[in-house]
C-alpha cells in the first residue's frame, strides 16, 4: 500500500504542472489563439517566482505557505506580461502565431541565464524548500485518503486543483465562457453578436499566460532546489497534453494524470518492486510516457475537436 | 511575363528590407541589453558581436561549420512549413541521424575511403526519414496532430539513442559515443587550409557543400516540380488540393518523410566533421533541431533564405563567443536572435504595405490589373486603408 501512496505523491508532482499550464493554454486556444510560447512563458515564471522566493528567504523570516503564494502571484503577473507581447503579435499585427511563440522560447531562457548571471553571478537560482506540507492537518489523518491526497504535498497541488474546478465552470457554465469559444470556433459569428473578438483573445492569452508562469514555478518547486533556466520541456508537454485532452478541461486532466503517471512509473520503477525485478534498462522505462501516449493518440485522434478558427487572425474585414 | 519577374523581384527586395530591418531592431535591443548590463564594455561587446565571424579566417570557418546542421534543420522545419505542417520534431529526427551515422562510422570501417562517408550519411538520412515517416503516417491514417507526435517522438529519439549509444558505441569514461574512423569525417577539400589563422584550422569542412546542395534542391522540388506543387497546395488548403486531385494523405507522410530525412542529414554532417565532437548521452533534446525553427522562420520559409539565415545566425553565435572576453554571457545573441524574430513577425505586416505601394504604382503605369504574385500570400493587414489594388 505504501508504494501506492508513493506512486500517487509523485505523480502529483509531474501532472499538476502539466493540468496548470495544460488548461492555460486551453484557454488561449479555445479564444482562437496558437500558444506554442507556454514553454517559454513557464521558464518566466519560474524564473522570477524562484528568484523572488530567493531574495525573500534571504531578507525575511515569511510564513513558507504565504511566501509560496505570494510567489504564485508574481510568476502569474510576470507570465500576463510575456503573454502580452504574443498577444500583441498574434491578435493586433496578425502575425504568424508561431513565430512569436518561437521568438519567446527562444528569448525565456536565454533572459533567465543572462538576468541570473548578471545578478547573481551563476546562471542557477538556489532555494529553500521549506513548502512541503508533511501532513495537512486533520485531512491527513484520513484512513487512506489521506496519505493518499494529503501527506508530503504541496499547496499548488491543491491550486492546480482549484485552477480545474474554475477553468471547466468559467468555460461551460458562464458567459465569459460562451463567448470565448464562439470567438475560438467562428468569431465573425462572435462580433455579428456584438462581442469583442481581440478582447476576448487577449483575455485568453492573458490566462494562459498567468497559468503557464505559475505552473513554470509549480514545476520547479517540488523537483528541485535550483532553478537552471529551463523547465525540462513541460511548456511543450503541456501542449501535447491539451492537445491529447482535445482542448476540454475534464480530459486535460486525465490526459495530464495519464502522462505524470507514466512519468513517475519511468522515474520511480526501482521503487517498485515488481517492476525493478524485470531488469529492463533505465532508458527503456523513460520512453514509456512518450510511446504510450503516441500509441493512445493512435486510436483516440479520429475525431479532432480543435478550436476551428484557432491560429488565424481575425480580421473583421474577411468574409 | 516580364512584368511578373519585375514585380517578383520587387517581392524579394521587400522581404530583404523587411528583414534587415528586422535584424537591426534586434540588434539595437541587444545593444540595450549590453548597455543596462555593462555600460563600459556595451560598445565594445558589440563590435565583437557584428565582426566576430570575420575576425579571422578560423573564425569565418567555423560560421560555415556551426551553420551546416542548422542550415538543414532550418530546411527541414521549412520544407515542412511550405506544405502546412509544423516540424517540431527536428530535434529526434537530427538525433536519431546523428546516431546511425556515428554507430556505422564507428562499427563499419571495412568501407573503404570517403565511400564510409557518404555511406553515414545516406543511412542518417533514411534514418531522420523513418523518423518523421511516423509522425507522417500517424497524421495522415490516425489524424494524429502533427506537433504533439513529434514532440513525443523527439523523446523518443533522445532516449533510445541513450540507450544504444550504451549498447553499440560507448566510451564510458566521457559519458559519449566512440570517435568514428578518420574516412567516416567529411573531407575537408582544402577548406582548412584557407580558413585558418596560423596553427589553428577551423573545423569547416564539405558538409557545408552538403548543406548548401541540400537547399538548392528543396528549392528545386518545391518550385520546379509537379510534385512540389502538390505539396505545396496542401499546405495552403488541404481540401481545395483533395478537390483538385491531389492525394493529400501522400503528401503529408512525403513531407514528413523529406523534412525527416533532412534533419537526420544534419545529424550527421554535425558529428562527421572531425571536430572531436561526440554524442554526449545525457536527457537533453538536440538544441540544433529547435534551432531550425528560428533559422526556417528568419528565412521566410524559403530554402535560399534559410541557407542565408543559417550563416547568419551562425555568424551571430560566433560573434557572441567572442564577446565573452568583455565578461558578457553569450545568452546575449539568443536574445537578439529572439527580437528579431519577434520583429520578422511584424515584418510580414511591413511587406504588406510595400507590396501594396509597388502594386498601386504598377497599376498606374499599366493601367491594367496586376497578377498575384504566386509568392506566399500577402500578410492579411485589415487595419491598413486599403490602397486602391484591384479596382
Amino acid at each position: 500500500m505504501s508504494t501506492v501512496y508513493f506512486l500517487v505523491q509523485q505523480t502529483m508532482f509531474f501532472s499538476i504542472p502539466l493540468l496548470i499550464v495544460a488548461l492555460g493554454g486551453m484557454f488561449s486556444e479555445r479564444s482562437g489563439v496558437i500558444n506554442i510560447a507556454l514553454e517559454g512563458i513557464m521558464i518566466m515564471g519560474a524564473f522570477s517566482g524562484i528568484l523572488f522566493i530567493n531574495v525573500m528567504q534571504s531578507m525575511f523570516g515569511m510564513p513558507p505557505q504565504l511566501l509560496l503564494l505570494l510567489a504564485v502571484l508574481v510568476a502569474a503577473a510576470v507570465g500576463v506580461l510575456v503573454s502580452m507581447t504574443h498577444a500583441y503579435a498574434a491578435i493586433n499585427m496578425k502575425a504568424d502565431q508561431v513565430i512569436s511563440g518561437t521568438a519567446i522560447n527562444m528569448f525565456a531562457p536565454a533572459f533567465a541565464i543572462f538576468a541570473a548571471r548578471m545578478i547573481r553571478s551563476v546562471q542557477q537560482i538556489p532555494f529553500r524548500n521549506d513548502f512541503r506540507i508533511a501532513s495537512v492537518p486533520l485531512l491527513g489523518d484520513i484512513p487512506v485518503l489521506g496519505p493518499l491526497l494529503f501527506r508530503n504535498t504541496y499547496l499548488t497541488t491543491y491550486l492546480g486543483f482549484a485552477v480545474l474546478a474554475v477553468s471547466a465552470v468559467a468555460l461551460y457554465k458562464t458567459r465569459f465562457g460562451l463567448r470565448l469559444r464562439a470567438c475560438g470556433e467562428h468569431p465573425q459569428a462572435a462580433d455579428s453578436v456584438g462581442v469583442n473578438v481581440y478582447k476576448m483573445r487577449y483575455t485568453g492569452v492573458a490566462i494562459s499566460g498567468a497559468l503557464a508562469g505559475v505552473g513554470g514555478l509549480v514545476f520547479v518547486i517540488p523537483t528541485s532546489t535550483n532553478f537552471n533556466a529551463s523547465v525540462a520541456g513541460y511548456g511543450f508537454l503541456a501542449l501535447a497534453v491539451l492537445i491529447f485532452g482535445q482542448w476540454q478541461p475534464s480530459r486535460i486532466l486525465f490526459a495530464a494524470f495519464f502522462f505524470g503517471l507514466m512519468k513517475t512509473i519511468a522515474s520511480a520503477y526501482s521503487g517498485i518492486p515488481f517492476l525493478a525485478e524485470l531488469g529492463i534498462p533505465n532508458d527503456i522505462y523513460k520512453m514509456i510516457p512518450y510511446v504510450a501516449t503516441l500509441i493512445v493518440l493512435a486510436f483516440t485522434s479520429k475525431n479532432s475537436m480543435a478550436p476551428r478558427a484557432e491560429g488565424i487572425p481575425y480580421d473583421k474585414g474577411s468574409r | 511575363m516580364k512584368q511578373k519577374s519585375r514585380l517578383l523581384e520587387k517581392e524579394g527586395f521587400s522581404n530583404f528590407m523587411a528583414s534587415l530591418l528586422a535584424i537591426l531592431c534586434g540588434l539595437a535591443i541587444g545593444f540595450v541589453v549590453l548597455l543596462v548590463a555593462d555600460p563600459v564594455h556595451a560598445f565594445p561587446g558589440l563590435l565583437a558581436i557584428l565582426t566576430g565571424g570575420l575576425s579571422d579566417l578560423r573564425n569565418l570557418g567555423q560560421v560555415l561549420y556551426a551553420a551546416t546542421p542548422i542550415i538543414l534543420t532550418g530546411l527541414s522545419v521549412g520544407f515542412a512549413n511550405k506544405t502546412g505542417l509544423f516540424n517540431i520534431g527536428a530535434s529526434g529526427q537530427f538525433i536519431v541521424g546523428a546516431y546511425v551515422a556515428v554507430l556505422i562510422g564507428v562499427r563499419c570501417t571495412f568501407i573503404p575511403g570517403p565511400l564510409l562517408w557518404l555511406t553515414c550519411l545516406l543511412a542518417a538520412t533514411l534514418a531522420g526519414a523513418l523518423w518523421g515517416l511516423l509522425p507522417g503516417v500517424l497524421k495522415a491514417l490516425c489524424n494524429v496532430n502533427e506537433v504533439i507526435a513529434c514532440i513525443m517522438m523527439n523523446y523518443i529519439g533522445m532516449y533510445a539513442v541513450n540507450f544504444l549509444i550504451q549498447l553499440t558505441v560507448f566510451d564510458s569514461l566521457k559519458n559519449q559515443s566512440l570517435p568514428v574512423a578518420e574516412n567516416a569525417n567529411a573531407p575537408k577539400l582544402g577548406m582548412d587550409l584557407i580558413f585558418r589563422s596560423g596553427m589553428t584550422a577551423s573545423s569547416v569542412n564539405a558538409g557545408i557543400l552538403i548543406a548548401v546542395l541540400a537547399g538548392i534542391a528543396v528549392y528545386y522540388v518545391i518550385e520546379k516540380t509537379k510534385f512540389g506543387y502538390e505539396l505545396k497546395a496542401c499546405g495552403y488548403s488541404r481540401d481545395a488540393a483533395r478537390y483538385a486531385g491531389i492525394n493529400e494523405k501522400r503528401g503529408i507522410i512525403w513531407s514528413m518523410v523529406i523534412a525527416g530525412a533532412l534533419s537526420g542529414l544534419g545529424g550527421a554532417c554535425l558529428y562527421l566533421a572531425g571536430a572531436g565532437k561526440s554524442i554526449e548521452v545525457l536527457d537533453t533534446l538536440a538544441a540544433e533541431g529547435f534551432n531550425g525553427i528560428p533559422v526556417a522562420l528568419l528565412g521566410l520559409n524559403h530554402p535560399i533564405g534559410i541557407i542565408f539565415s543559417g550563416l547568419f545566425v551562425a555568424y551571430l553565435n560566433q560573434g557572441g563567443f567572442n564577446m565573452q572576453i568583455y565578461g558578457f554571457a553569450p545568452q546575449v545573441i539568443d536574445i537578439i536572435i529572439s527580437v528579431v524574430i519577434y520583429f520578422a513577425a511584424f515584418s510580414l505586416l511591413l511587406r504588406g504595405i510595400v507590396e501594396r505601394v509597388v502594386k498601386k504604382k504598377a497599376h498606374a503605369q499599366t493601367a491594367q490589373t496586376e497578377p498575384a504574385p504566386d509568392g506566399p500570400p500577402p500578410a492579411p493587414g485589415a487595419d491598413q486603408p486599403k490602397g486602391g489594388d484591384e479596382t
